[in-house]
């Protein structure tokens, strides 16, 4: 077993360098660092000496891969391939393009982002394996056909549509909760109910649905056949059989979701002014501060291929037919 | 009104979405003779739903490609100056504009009501003996034609009817043209029909009374607000289609290489979907559509008119979702290719030495049709719904092109007015729900059919 993860870990690395690579295309050689001074500039202010300034002052002003006038190991280490893109191995992320240290940054706007995320996740799931059996119960009948054509309705409703939908209903018209706002030390609950209701609601059609077919594929097994030739109760079957086996393609497909739940809602977090990580992204791309893109994609991409790992243990604590090699 | 004199204009997603129009008919032309895909689509077919949203999919297909019929209307030459050159309008027209007979042209100040004759908002006026007052505002293209503004509703009614009656003959000529050529069918036929004689009686309505009034209101600039929900079908549908099409050609080639090939090419292939689908789709979008903005506004010169730097954005965003999200296609391909390169008769066509390029065409490729195709139905609803997003966060549909999302985006604070504006989102909700529910229920009736297996729907009944 710790074999098995110490090769994963090792596993990762090529496709975190990969990652590297990619983002270190896209944001240097596709656009060279004069264009980005350009348009961080702005159209008036373009001239040669200002582009050199905002180079230097960003420590842009190095040559990509091959520092030639350095000697020894600098011709490597004094380029932006490494000043910007390997330091984010050793999670140097350096400052954010308005000098902000990012790291700082990150680790403060991480736990808003988790208070919403994580209550979030948590009564999602449960409001949809509810709701999914409640619907299983009923398998067959046109209430079956009916809610699974709500589902499909509700899976079709931007999500846009669910937060301003929400806003406006249960803030703005019944005044129950805040319309947007954190407060850590104060009731921070409160303005945490609606963003949680809001991401629980909006994801009801496609979580259900998806519950639904896999509680339907477990109830068409040989198992549940002999459960109910055996003269078990059809609650007794749908809870004690099958839904403990439906659990672990739900597990497994969930499992890989929870570290990247650090990274929080780029747009629950922007509409409801949650100062988490999803909002700082969203700032980011809209100031177009690739610093802290360059950032964010290497922290997703970790937190995903975590998440990878995580549901290959899960695979083998749930089900216990499974080895892993 | 309809002038002749005018200059085509062929804009790149114009010529991109012909050309997959004529792909997918020569792709279903070759297909009509094998009998497993007919008796597949017939399945589809055979049920209502699948005629009812098969019809609505349809409808928004014809209005994107009416869209896409771009021209530049030629100007009339100044009075008093004899030139025999013709000059012509900067603002890109299409044929969707011309039948809805100058919508987008009635503008007003600012946000109006629905079918409201006056401004949603009091402005300073002056009334007629030069006094300065502060009231609402008539609106310039809202009931000018009435005695008095207690007409409005009788005649709203006398529009409603005129044009349901010529909406019912319209559509009794379009369903009594089918009814003849399909009346024998087995499918039920009749429910498409009902589907198109709603959505004629509808557009006809829509058309007549919006020559009189604004059927959604205004937004704040101004816009008919049902004017700009049905500019936004054509982005909508070119989106979902396009970036599919994109997306085809690299996981179709890189899934069915690494199932076949398997040993280092599967994992060249698994190591690139593995690194693409671990960065997070949305920052890899944003970083890559900036980057790309970055292009634009350093090139200006490349774009002759301003629709055309609106498109080159539009097409970069198609190719960027594209090329973003083909991981999961390929994924799939890559393991139904696994599987069938192991069956009887590709094993048999390896030992008389058929060739690689021969057994991938004949035996691995129309195995996997079947994915492919359930792929685009299910992806085009998504791609419609992540529009909106990628408008909200500022990296989706230039502001200048109509939009679903740039609608909402407009939109997002006008709720919480006092009284609330609820028309522009309305509209955007309407349109977009409607072409979105359509293709969720359609592409579950074609999971059904092509992929048995996959247990939705009422199989698992």
């Amino acid at each position: 077993m710790l074999a098995y993860i110490i090769r994963r870990l090792l596993y990762a690395i090529p496709i975190l360098v990969g990652v590297n690579l990619l983002t270190f295309t896209l944001f240097f050689v596709v656009n060279s660092p004069d264009d980005m001074a350009a348009s961080q500039l702005g159209d008036k202010y373009v001239t040669p000496a200002a582009i050199e300034n905002w180079k230097r002052k960003n420590g842009y002003d190095k040559p990509l891969f091959l520092n030639d006038s350095a000697t020894g190991l600098a011709t490597l280490t004094d380029t932006i391939f490494f000043t910007k893109s390997v330091r984010l191995f050793a999670f140097d992320f350096g400052r954010s393009e308005s000098g902000r240290d990012i790291t700082t940054d990150v680790s403060t706007r991480m736990w808003p982002s988790l208070a919403v995320a994580l209550p979030s996740f948590a009564l999602g799931i449960w409001v949809n394996i509810c709701v999914a059996l409640m619907v299983v119960m009923f398998r067959g009948t046109s209430l079956d056909r009916w809610a699974v054509f709500v589902f499909v309705a509700l899976m079709s409703i931007s999500y846009l549509f669910y937060i301003i939908g929400g806003q406006y209903l249960v803030a703005k018209q019944w005044m129950l909760v805040p319309i947007s706002g954190f407060d850590p030390d104060f009731k921070p609950w409160k303005f945490l109910i609606l963003p949680v209701l809001v991401s629980v609601l909006s994801g009801i059609g496609s979580g259900a649905r998806w519950y639904r077919t896999l509680f339907l594929e477990e109830a068409g097994q040989d198992y549940v056949r002999t459960a109910r030739a055996k003269g078990a109760s059809e609650l007794r079957i749908l809870f004690r059989h099958i839904l403990p086996n439906a659990l672990i393609p739900i597990l497994t497909g969930v499992v890989v979701l929870i570290p990247s739940l650090f990274m929080g809602s780029l747009l629950i977090e922007s509409f409801f002014g949650i100062p988490g990580l999803g909002s700082y992204m969203l700032d980011a791309i809209r100031s177009q501060d690739f610093a802290i893109v360059r950032s964010m994609v290497f922290i997703g991409s970790i937190l995903y291929i975590f998440g990878l790992i995580l549901t290959d243990i899960s695979y083998t604590w749930a089900d216990p037919r499974v080895r892993l090699s | 009104m309809w002038e002749l004199d005018a200059k085509p204009v062929l804009l790149w997603s114009d010529a991109l979405v012909f050309m997959l129009v004529i792909v997918l008919c020569t792709f279903f032309y070759r297909l009509r003779n094998d009998p497993q895909t007919r008796e597949r689509w017939s399945q589809v077919f055979s049920s209502r739903l699948g005629m009812v949203t098969f019809t609505i999919i349809m409808v928004y297909v014809g209005i994107a490609l009416l869209d896409s019929l771009h021209f530049r209307r030629a100007l009339a030459s100044p009075a008093g100056v004899e030139t025999t050159e013709v000059f012509y309008d900067n603002k890109v027209t299409s044929v969707l504009d011309l039948m809805l007979d100058g919508m987008g042209d009635r503008y007003e100040r600012t946000y109006s009501a629905p079918l409201a004759l006056k401004s949603f908002e009091k402005s300073d006026m002056k009334d007629e003996h030069g006094n300065l007052v502060r009231d609402y505002e008539w609106l310039e293209h809202a009931g000018r034609h009435l005695a008095s503004p207690a007409d409005k509703w009788p005649d709203l009614l006398r529009l409603t009817g005129i044009a349901l009656a010529w909406g019912l003959a319209a559509a009794a000529l379009v369903v009594g043209l089918q009814w003849v050529l399909l009346r024998g069918s087995a499918y039920p036929w009749y429910a498409s029909w009902l589907v198109q004689a709603v959505v004629i009686c509808f557009m006809v309505w829509l058309v007549s009374v919006s020559h009189y009034y604004h059927v959604l209101g205004t937004d704040q600039g101004g816009t008919d607000v049902a004017y700009q929900s049905l500019k936004g079908i054509r982005t909508g549908v070119l989106l979902g289609t396009l970036s599919t099409l994109v997306m085809l050609p690299i996981a179709v080639t890189l899934g069915v290489m690494a199932g076949y090939f398997k040993g280092w090419v599967d994992d060249v292939v698994q190591y690139l979907y593995t690194t693409l689908s671990s960065i997070p789709g949305i920052l890899l979008i944003a970083a890559s559509v900036l980057l790309f903005q970055v292009y634009i506004d350093l090139n200006p010169d490349y774009f002759a008119v301003g629709m055309e730097k609106a498109d080159a954005r539009f097409i970069a965003l198609c190719f960027i979702l594209g090329l973003t999200s083909w991981s999961s296609l390929c994924r799939l391909i890559r393991a139904e290719t696994l599987k069938i390169s192991q069956l009887g008769y590709v094993q048999a066509a390896h030992a008389f030495g058929v060739s690689h390029r021969r057994i991938l065409g004949r035996h691995i490729l129309p195995n996997v049709v079947h994915i492919i195709l359930i792929t685009f139905v299910l992806d085009f609803s998504s791609l419609v719904l992540a529009e909106a997003v990628l408008s909200y966060i500022g990296v989706g549909i230039d502001p200048s092109m109509g939009s679903w999302g740039n609608m909402i985006n407009d939109a997002r604070t006008e709720l919480s007015l006092e009284p609330a504006v609820w028309w522009t989102l309305a509209g955007a909700f309407f349109f977009m729900f409607m072409l979105v529910l359509a293709a969720n229920l359609f592409s579950d009736l074609v999971r059904d059919a092509f992929d048995p297996r996959s247990g939705s729907g009422r199989s698992g009944a």
